[in-house]
């Protein structure tokens, strides 16, 4: 379990970030290094040359603004879900970070490594997809933002070009009285889950659902939103059966099939419960509930 | 100083070292130009090795040579099969590199020496190799059904050994019995995942011509024959360190692995230091399983729930090659009647062949297997004779006046009949009922199921045969200059607290404090006679060689200090590391001091040591200065073999909540009562039944080695193979129940397994009292993972 020969490079700044990834085809990008390390002591990945963003400064902020809370992408995880003032911002992103790993793991892993790595049973791309937060990548050619939803494209696949590099991950700040959720399960504590799901909520005056944003991680080959179950509760009075049912009319998003610990059934099961249950805590938080 | 030491709660003497991170383990041994070893391992689980050409790999810069079998020489030898029985008909061992077939994924092809890590795995990904596959059969119970495709050519069936035992008259049970209950039950195969996986570090010294091997192995005194055997060395000339060990559990008493051969060959080719130290990848594909079998198991008993017969047959993997014998197989059967009387038991067993790695015990060695299979059945018993669970279990208690109690004829792992030497299981039962409110959790249970909650409780009682022969030998001598003592055993540590316990013992014998008794075991350069750390054994056997060494010692002192003293030796009291006359209230004379005046010098390398020179008047005597048959010093040493094991015991319960939306298992109680006799030091004792307890868990809810049906594992990683984090166990309330062992001199009974064993039949038995409402089929199998039990319950919902 070593990893083969790569040459190293530490740049200082982004420019020069971009400049090196764009000379090395056969590059990777080092963030906290809680994928990328162990890929390549398996050998799994082999590349030429590693690019360590650790000296990024310029990447490593928090910034809540204008009703967005601003990650840049080599902030540690662990920053984040300690940092009071994004929780008052948006409370769904500690609840969410609570569920990543395990806190060591959340002391090196960036918010920036997890969304690149863009794996679908992850925490964090769910949370960018659920929001309808936007993801800012930067390549030799300039910055562009990309929002959540056509970020992720497919298992460990990003919108983002080759030589571009995440940059930052902004988030929408609740609005007052909205209610929020994530819960996720999974066999061990701190494990990838079975299925895990966040959830905002807001009433309108009339005690009905004015909004609801539902997604799911660990059930499809991206992050995914339950669009039809936000459209489905969108405009009803909130009650245990109408949560449930909701839950019922997740199922149908799971797309992954059966593994060897898991059955398709089981996970859909599991997801059901999960969003009828992140609902009930939800609703539990919202103004006046 | 006059506390007793045994029995009390000491701080260990190896946690200050060994939290502090400055334990010594085999990676961390200093070898200045050490050379690095890397295995190429078999990717394919039976095939003919068509083309082996290392060329390539032995031609990349750095690498000093790629051996294969073709360079082993004399070494080029099957391995021993280490515990030899007449029921092994077709006993196969494994060479240490493989010839021209290999049996199974993870067997070692070829071994690259290189000057680092780095450049021996990119040699080893050099190695071209072309196989030619053959059938395999990875089901045990279809490897096992003529026809199937065979793991050695020359294994008809597949099948190593096969045992059949019995003790009194299993037909005429089965013919009086008014009801039989008859099961099947599986249990998976698993690694014991030990913090260390293997290592091996081993120098030759040019100028004496020894062999120094550091390796971290639960046997180095084995380990030393073994290599004394294969290099055709003197014993002398061979030195086994295990230091400072992370976890042994098991299977690195197995001895000698490829690495344990092929290090020393290298060391000593090329005239420097190499190591190999395993990393985990590679510890799924090499390091010996277990676990591993399927019982089928029946219970003839009367109308009360009296069980008068057991017939059990079952099928145990042995994996590819059955080099540490049917130990696991034999130690299962033995223990299949439990704490039950069962006049009449039939037990059968076949050890077969899987193209899978090798198996040798793990924590428990069987024991969980069976008392998976009897306490499954037990429960099933009680069901259909609509008995209560803890009633038909203290119905068919061996009592306390029934001690000992043999099973005839049903031979154990020391070669003599299963006699239970002392316990007092309905007491211990009792205890439990008490502990967990019995009555008081029915009716919370029902009030539960009310809310949609469910509720179960289960319980599983367990015996064990621990402390093994053959013997083990304890030594102890203090130390003239400093007075502390040293003592040593053949074994060694792996965590279990060894340097703590053995103190303790010595401690009450000599009146030192428990922190100046240093414990020096794994080395057999310090002491080579005794066996290894297996079968819970080393409190038992070695505990029991060191008390009476220390007994031994404790004479020569109180002999020597009334000489000194110039008392009569009854009158002698030993406490703070000083002898002096009772109720004198006079100083004496320190330990250290009657050890330096024991042994008669000519130099005065010290202060004290003038007393002990030819001219002081104190050591004048008329006749030669160490009297015939006297020995120099203050030194014993002593040996223990025990007439045979030793019966600890124990029962566990849980009460376990399912959870109907994820059907996680939340355990809101584990109480577990158990007697290992004499308890040296509660506390370890604690932590080794909490250490097994884990290791149970594991094996209950998660463990298990996924080989696909061409014989690749596919979770050899701790990404796929889950065991539980500590946020996976529950607190275990503990209650201690103490029944002294008549065997040996301390009344102790062995622990180190104890935990593990009752497991998986107690999360069993909880779960399914807990989804009885939902009429789920019985649970015949673990590992337990949430999803399967979702299944269960979809099929119970189908069959409505």
């Amino acid at each position: 379990m070593k990893p083969s020969a790569f040459r190293y490079a530490l740049p200082s700044t982004l420019r020069d970030a971009i400049d090196i990834r764009a000379r090395f085809e056969d590059s990777v990008i080092l963030a906290g290094g809680q994928s990328l390390i162990p890929t390549m002591n398996f050998r799994l990945a082999n590349p030429e040359v590693v690019i360590d963003l650790r000296k990024l400064d310029e990447l490593n902020y928090v910034r809540v603004a204008d009703g967005v809370v601003r990650i840049g992408a080599m902030a540690r995880q662990r920053v984040v879900e300690q940092n009071d003032e994004v929780a008052a911002a948006n409370p769904l992103i500690r609840e969410t970070l609570l569920n990543v790993a395990h806190p060591v793991i959340r002391n090196r892993g960036t918010v920036g490594g997890s969304l690149a790595h863009a794996d679908p049973s992850a925490e964090l791309p769910t949370l960018l997809t659920t929001m309808r937060g936007a993801i800012t990548v930067c390549g030799p050619s300039g910055r562009r933002t990309i929002a959540a939803e056509d970020f992720f494209e497919f298992i460990f696949t990003t919108a983002m070009e080759p030589d571009e590099l995440l940059v930052e991950a902004a988030i929408p700040a609740l609005e007052p009285g909205e209610g929020w959720a994530f819960a996720e399960f999974a066999r061990r504590h701190g494990d990838y889950s079975v299925a895990g799901v966040a959830v905002t909520l807001k009433l309108g005056a009339d005690r009905r659902i004015d909004r609801v944003r539902l997604g799911a991680c660990g059930i499809a080959t991206t992050p995914a939103l339950l669009t039809e179950c936000e459209r489905f509760l969108t405009g009803k009075s909130p009650s245990p059966e109408l949560f449930a049912e909701a839950g019922t009319l997740a199922r149908d998003a799971v797309t992954v099939s059966d593994d060897s610990a898991t059955s398709k059934v089981y996970r859909q099961h599991v997801l059901a419960g999960l969003v009828a249950r992140n609902l009930t805590t939800a609703m539990t938080r919202t103004d006046g509930a | 100083m006059s506390t007793r030491q045994f029995g009390a709660r000491v701080q260990r003497n190896e946690d200050d070292r060994l939290i502090r991170g400055k334990g010594r383990y085999v990676d961390d041994i200093p070898l200045e130009g050490a050379l690095h070893g890397v295995f190429a391992r078999s990717n394919v689980a039976h095939a003919k090795i068509t083309r082996l050409d290392v060329s390539r790999a032995a031609a990349l810069p750095g690498v000093l040579k790629v051996y294969t079998h073709e360079d082993l020489g004399s070494l080029d030898m099957k391995m021993p099969l280490l515990i030899p029985h007449p029921c092994i008909t077709h006993g196969r061992t494994q060479y240490p590199l493989a010839r021209d077939e290999v049996f199974y994924v993870g067997q070692a092809i070829a071994f690259v020496v290189a000057v680092d890590r780095y450049v021996a795995e990119d040699a080893a990904l050099l190695i071209d190799v072309e196989y030619e596959t053959l059938p395999v059969e990875i089901d045990l119970r279809r490897a096992a059904e003529p026809g199937a495709p065979l793991v050695h050519a020359d294994v008809p069936g597949n099948i190593a050994a096969n045992l059949v035992q019995e003790s009194g008259d299993v037909a005429s049970a089965f013919a009086k019995a008014d009801h039989i209950t008859s099961i099947t039950v599986h249990c998976e195969r698993s690694t014991a995942a030990p913090m260390e996986c293997l290592a091996t570090a081993a120098r030759w010294d040019e100028v004496s011509g020894e062999l120094t091997v550091w390796d971290g192995t639960q046997a180095p005194i084995g380990l030393r024959g073994a290599l004394a055997s294969l290099f055709d060395l003197d014993e002398h000339a061979v030195r086994v360190i295990a230091p400072d060990v992370g976890g042994g559990f098991g299977p690195k008493i197995h001895f000698p692995y490829a690495n344990e051969v092929l290090v020393p060959l290298a060391a000593r080719e090329f005239g420097r230091p190499v190591k190999w130290i395993e990393d985990r990848s590679e510890n799924f594909v090499h390091m010996t399983h277990e676990r591993l079998q399927i019982h089928d198991i029946e219970l003839a008993a009367t109308r009360d729930g009296i069980v008068l017969g057991l017939r059990d047959r079952f099928l145990h993997d042995t994996g590819a090659f059955i080099p540490y014998g049917i130990a696991v197989a034999q130690v299962a059967s033995c223990q299949i009647a439990g704490p039950y009387r069962i006049p009449n038991i039939l037990v059968e067993f076949s050890c077969v062949y899987t193209p899978t790695v090798p198996v040798t015990p793990y924590r428990g060695c069987g024991r969980p297997q069976a008392n998976f299979a009897i306490e499954r059945a037990m429960d099933q018993l009680a069901d259909e004779l609509g008995l209560d669970r803890f009633e038909i279990r203290r119905r068919n208690f061996i009592q306390p006046e029934e001690f000992p109690y043999t099973r005839p004829n049903l031979i154990f792992a020391d070669g003599l009949p299963v006699t239970h030497d002392s316990g007092e299981y309905e007491q211990a039962l009792r205890a439990l009922m008490d502990a967990l409110d019995v009555d008081a959790f029915k009716a919370d249970q029902q009030a539960a199921l009310e809310q949609g909650r469910y509720l179960g409780l289960g319980l599983s009682f367990y015996v064990e045969g621990t402390g093994l022969g053959p013997y083990e030998g304890g030594h102890v001598r203090v130390h003239p200059i400093t007075g502390k003592v040293f003592v040593n055993t053949g074994l060694t540590t792996q965590g279990q607290g060894h340097a703590t316990v053995f103190a303790q013992i010595v401690s009450d014998q000599l009146g030192v404090a428990v922190e100046d008794v240093i414990v020096v075991e794994g080395d057999t350069g310090v002491y080579d006679w005794g066996v290894g750390t297996f079968a819970s054994r080393a409190a038992v056997v070695s505990g029991s060689a060191v008390h009476k060494a220390a007994v031994l010692a404790r004479k020569q002192l109180i002999d020597a200090a009334a000489n000194m003293l110039e008392a009569n030796p009854d009158d002698i009291e030993l406490s703070d590391g000083r002898a002096f006359v009772a109720g004198s209230g006079v100083d004496g004379v320190t330990l250290a001091e009657i050890a330096t005046a024991s042994n008669p010098l000519r130099y005065a390398f010290n202060k004290a040591a003038e007393r002990a020179t030819q001219f002081a008047p104190a050591a004048r005597s008329d006749g030669p200065p160490l009297a015939e048959g006297a020995h120099p010093g203050i030194e014993a040493t002593d040996y223990y073999a025990p007439p045979h094991a030793t019966w600890a015991y124990g029962v566990h319960g849980a009460i376990v909540e399912v959870d109907p939306m994820t059907y996680g298992i939340k355990i809101h109680r584990y109480v577990c009562v158990h007697d290992c006799g004499n308890m040296i030091n509660p506390m370890i004792v604690e932590g080794q039944i909490a250490g097994g307890v884990a290791q149970g868990m594991g094996g209950a809810f998660y463990e298990k080695l996924e080989y696909d049906e061409d014989g690749a594992l596919r979770n050899a990683s701790f990404m796929d193979f889950l065991i539980p984090y500590a946020t996976e166990i529950p607190h275990v309330e503990m209650i201690h129940q103490e029944t002294p062992s008549p065997l040996n001199p301390l009344g102790i009974k062995g622990v180190g397994e104890a935990g593990t064993i009752p497991v998986a039949q107690v999360i069993a038995s909880a779960i399914e009292d807990a989804l009885r409402p939902l009429e789920i089929a019985p649970i015949r199998k673990v590992p337990l993972s949430p999803s399967l039990l979702h299944s269960y319950v979809t099929e119970a919902g189908l069959r409505k």
